[in-house]
């Protein structure tokens, strides 16, 4: 019986990277998934993300039909288009889904991102503040004599903007909901 | 019409309307209501196992050699813990089985009541589904929801979590017939038109090859048949996955053998240098690909498989098909046959001839020994002895198992238990239970690895208490012999752990049960052994003292592509492994 002649260490890679090294580059996507709303089911689509090492960028859970107890969940995540294929893939095969979109490949969609931000300061950085919040079209929900919480809704670039904005103007905290979204059109 | 009766009451209702005939499982506080009712009734009959995970894996046993859905019934706490290795390993073998457990009450969970376990927590990665019942007027529903799940799609395992007051609680039963229909309805039907681009690649290809996996088994026997029918017709080789061993005979004139890391070295050529590869089933797995980056550089791939998600999970798929095999495979064969059964025969007849030149090679030729037995003849004389029989393998996991995979043929589907995707020993003793309550007068052998069987060895108790004659037929190395083996090629020979220092007189441990010990060190005995093993009418633990450092050999080296392989016994396995492949299992 022969041996064949191995070469050590010939190998630059693992037999797990499945990647071609000149596949495209990782691309953001929005995902919504509509799912029974039954208990766990967002553990389920979070353990799904985790234990396979998919990325979550943002993530928004309601239900949107009381009657037929559906909820949406919307998903942000990043990866290379084998592996957003894969994550729809995983997703579509739950139990508990019934439906996955890719809103980013399946069209144009709107995506909208409510934040609050509490920002702190008296005299011209407070006037600022107030100033930028009037441009980007914030309310002020909350006002005292040091301190405003503003409202905000909009892209999620939109949402990073202001923040830097109001960062040296005082920034205090934020809270966002992450991201919700919906295709354009009548379909 | 709707009967109020008891959850527990449902639940042996819901069984009996399922078709359940078997129940394995063990009682406990949480689940006394529902034995109370097993105990009250004869149409479900319960095998008392020793530990919860010997539940499951005779439960997967007798699903995988019935095509029926095994059922489990275990207690809350340690014993749905214990069902996680059983529920796990059918997961990833996408084997179907319900499993039950029983839950402290509803207003007890999260006070970290006695054996409280988060249940549907702890399971929720390892099950296709699983529900936690809070509501006994839900619960006949979900069991049937549960049957439906298990079985649909790619087949899988689930749990229903059912505290204990809502077994004594009443309500109205739901029978199968008025259950709510599941939104979960798999697609089973290909596509036409990439069935029809198959096809047209089917009558081009000069160098075919079928490769198929435990999808074929799972679609049923129909599946197998059709394989059978479609490999015959077009001539093309074939060979499968550890998974898919039956579906096409291995003493069919185009079997291959096994592919894959210790495959046949055929098989494994053959897929290298195809140029028409058709994935039936199987789901690319890394024991099968290697190297991913030079797997199989010159084909076309089509991909059949129920589940969407294992198309291009791994290898990149030029014709994907999703759908049931059986249900592909009709139409397939239906449009080959009506664009009149071409195929390439010159090309196809030339790749035979290749195929047959890498056969020569005999990569399963090993060296007989007059003073010790060698584990794969063995294995070749339990063929000899056994091959005519109504025969169910089980095996554990390690060098055993492969060296099963090599040297036993089947025939057909469903005889073959082996725990291939999450490699579990312990698996095989449990399972051959499970096989031998499904079919009490067939022949069940477990092939061991005397490490893997000592793992569940308990399950004896319950062979012995239900009169199941499995047969456990371990191969002795008195060492972990994979493990051994990986340290010899890749951890300069230093065998850490890798032995046992104290393993039990296997005889007198088979006595101690109240079954049959057989020992056997001396080849010129094994024929006697083995007919004396067989001929018994009860259980057996065989004994069989093998050479202590065999390696199991063909072996393609972890991070290797397929035609790298190393080669029996003459092989150079010295720095075989590089150092990318070291960090891969």
């Amino acid at each position: 019986m022969s041996a064949l002649k191995i070469k050590k260490g010939t190998s630059k890679h693992s037999a797990y990277d499945l990647r071609d090294p000149h596949a495209a580059p990782e691309e953001t996507h929005t995902l919504a998934v509509l799912v029974d709303n039954e208990a766990g089911v967002l553990a389920r689509v979070i353990g799904l993300f985790s234990g396979r090492g998919y990325n979550i960028e943002s993530l928004t859970v309601a239900e949107v039909d009381h009657t037929g107890h559906r909820s949406r969940i919307t998903v942000v995540t990043t990866g290379t288009p084998g592996v957003i294929d894969q994550i729809k893939a995983q997703l579509g095969r739950m139990v508990p889904v019934h439906e996955v979109h890719d809103l980013t490949s399946e069209g144009p969609a709107v995506e909208r991102e409510l934040s609050l931000f509490k920002v702190a300061g008296t005299g011209e950085k407070r006037i600022e503040a107030l100033r930028l919040a009037e441009i980007f079209r914030a309310n002020v929900v909350d006002s005292t004599l040091d301190s405003f919480v503003f409202e905000i809704t909009g892209t999620p670039q939109k949402i990073d903007a202001f923040a830097e904005l109001m960062r040296p103007l005082g920034l205090v905290e934020m809270a966002r909901t992450g991201v919700a979204a919906l295709s354009r059109g009548a379909a | 019409m709707t009967r109020q009766m008891s959850g527990a009451k449902m639940v042996v209702q819901a069984l009996r309307d399922q078709g359940v005939d078997t129940v394995f499982g063990y009682p406990g506080g949480a689940v006394l209501p529902i034995y109370d009712e097993i105990f009250l009734q004869n149409d479900i009959r319960h095998i008392l196992v020793r530990h919860e995970q010997g539940a499951v894996h005779a439960a997967e046993g007798y699903a995988r050699s019935t095509g029926k859905v095994g059922v489990v019934l275990v207690t809350s706490g340690p014993g749905a813990t214990n069902a996680v290795t059983g529920l796990t390993d059918a997961l990833m073998d996408s084997i179907p089985i319900v499993v039950l457990t029983g839950q402290v009450p509803t207003f007890m969970i999260g006070n970290d009541a006695f054996q409280e376990a988060d249940t549907v927590g702890i399971t929720r990665p390892c099950t296709k589904h699983n529900w936690l019942v809070k509501d006994t007027a839900k619960l006949s529903d979900t069991i049937h929801q549960a049957f439906h799940v298990a079985r649909s799609g790619r087949p899988g395992p689930v749990l229903v979590d059912i505290p204990k007051d809502v077994q004594f609680a009443s309500a109205d039963y739901v029978g199968p017939k008025q259950a709510r229909t599941s939104h979960y309805q798999p697609q089973v039907k290909g596509d036409p038109q990439e069935i029809k681009r198959l096809v047209e690649m089917i009558e081009s290809a000069e160098r075919p090859i079928f490769y198929t996996g435990g999808g074929v088994i799972n679609s049923g026997p129909a599946a197998s048949q059709l394989l059978r029918e479609l490999v015959d017709a077009t001539g093309f080789p074939i060979t499968s996955t550890l998974m898919g061993l039956g579906a096409y005979p291995a003493s069919g004139k185009n079997w291959l053998g096994m592919l894959g890391m210790h495959g046949l070295y055929e098989a494994n050529l053959a897929m290298h240098g195809c140029d028409l590869m058709i994935n039936i089933g199987a789901r690319f797995d890394d024991r099968i690909t290697g190297r991913v980056q030079d797997f199989s550089p010159g084909s076309k791939r089509a991909h059949i498989d129920i589940d969407p998600s294992s198309i291009n999970k791994v290898i990149r798929t030029d014709v994907p098909i999703i759908g049931d095999v059986a249900h592909v495979l009709e139409d397939l064969l239906r449009l080959w046959k009506a664009g009149g059964r071409k195929t390439n025969r010159q090309a196809v007849a030339k790749w035979w001839e290749k195929i047959e030149s890498w056969r020569a090679i005999d990569c399963l030729a090993f060296k007989p020994s007059e003073a010790t037995i060698k584990p794969q003849y063995a294995l070749t004389r339990l063929e000899a002895l056994t091959r005519d029989r109504d025969r169910y393998i089980c095996t554990e996991v390690g060098q055993h198992q492969m060296w099963a995979a090599q040297y036993l043929g089947f025939e057909d589907p469903n005889r073959w238990m082996t725990s291939g995707g999450l490699g579990t020993m312990g698996y095989g003793t449990p399972a051959s239970i499970g096989v031998q309550v499904a079919h009490p007068d067939a022949l069940v052998i477990n092939v061991a690895g005397e490490a893997s069987w000592l793992m569940n060895m308990q399950e004896m108790g319950t062979a012995v208490q239900y009169r199941l004659p499995v047969k456990q037929f371990i191969l002795n190395n008195e060492r972990l012999g994979m493990v051994r083996q990986w340290q010899e090629l890749l951890h300069g020979e230093r065998y850490s752990q890798s032995w046992s220092e104290a393993l039990p007189d296997f005889v007198k441990l088979a006595e101690a049960f109240g079954c049959k010990g057989i020992l056997c060190k001396d080849p010129a005995d094994l024929d006697d052994a083995i007919m004396e093993m067989l001929d018994y009418d009860g259980p057996v633990i065989f004994d069989c003292l093998v050479e202590k450092h065999e390696n199991c050999f063909p072996m393609i080296p972890s991070g290797e592509p397929h035609n790298k392989m190393l080669l029996g016994e003459n092989a150079s396995t010295k720095d075989a492994i590089g150092t990318s492949g070291a960090v891969l299992v």
